[in-house]
């Protein structure tokens, strides 16, 4: 993967070459099923049309009292999909409808041997510090858990 | 701007609104805007010398927010490199 990209205190950008084309990617964002099956999550049919906020529960063994909430903002097909969240919203007893929210934005360009995908995502100035601070540092250990159970799914289950 | 803001704190600081303005093309009110939202992510502090507001950087919290980001970053690099496994296993 590429470690290019820029970080400030606002935003963080990533960029990855695909080794698929547009059409495939685009699919494999904006179906359900398929973002569901890479992003880990159940999400309902339906769920990505622009201005639609979906709540899906979070499939990772041990993370399932867990719940992704994100509100599509822009769907332009093969070129651009993004979406607005509360980073770090792990906490179920927390309510975060009134906190600020990033904005993740995804962006495909036809590259040599696939596609180029970078993923902006923005906002992190806006979100209070105090939620931030104890939102990630409780979702570090959290996630580098999960990476591990997916790395144990996939290589037990390599036809899937 | 509020890059650049934290930059000339970071060269120099306590600051006045005064001096973080000079030079920067916009009016003081849109400085003092930038301040705020920046106090509000805990990266600067202001304080009181005599009658004056002076702003610097908050260290702790900086260290912090840049943290937070290399976590997210990181994540970003692990969801991605399941999307690419994903689009590899699944083929067409």
């Amino acid at each position: 993967m590429s470690k290019s990209g820029e970080t400030s205190t606002d935003r963080i950008e990533k960029k990855v070459l695909l080794r698929a084309p547009r059409a495939r990617v685009w699919r494999a964002l904006t179906e359900p099923a398929q973002f569901g099956a890479w992003f880990g999550a159940k999400m309902p049919p339906g769920s990505f049309a622009p201005g639609k906020t979906t709540r899906a529960a979070i499939t990772h063994p041990g993370y399932e009292h867990l719940t992704l909430e994100i509100t599509i903002a822009k769907m332009e097909p093969e070129r651009l999909f993004s979406w607005r969240w509360h980073p770090g919203a792990v906490d179920p007893k927390r309510d975060y409808s009134k906190d600020p929210t990033t904005l993740v934005v995804f962006t495909l360009e036809e590259a040599e041997g696939g596609t180029l995908l970078t993923v902006v995502e923005s906002g992190f100035d806006k979100v209070p510090s105090a939620y931030r601070a104890t939102a990630f540092r409780g979702n570090r250990d959290g996630w580098t858990e999960q990476m591990k159970n997916i790395e144990r799914h996939v290589t037990a289950n390599p036809a899937t | 701007m509020r890059l650049r803001l934290v930059s000339r704190m970071c060269a120099g600081g306590p600051l006045s609104i005064v001096q973080l303005t000079g030079g920067s093309g916009v009016t003081r009110q849109a400085v003092t805007k930038h301040l705020h939202v920046l106090a509000e992510a805990g990266l600067v502090r202001d304080s009181r010398e005599g009658r004056e507001r002076r702003w610097e950087l908050d260290p702790s919290r900086l260290d912090e927010a840049r943290h937070a980001l290399d976590v997210i970053s990181q994540q970003w690099d692990h969801t991605l490199g399941r999307l690419r496994e994903f689009l590899e296993r699944s083929g067409r």
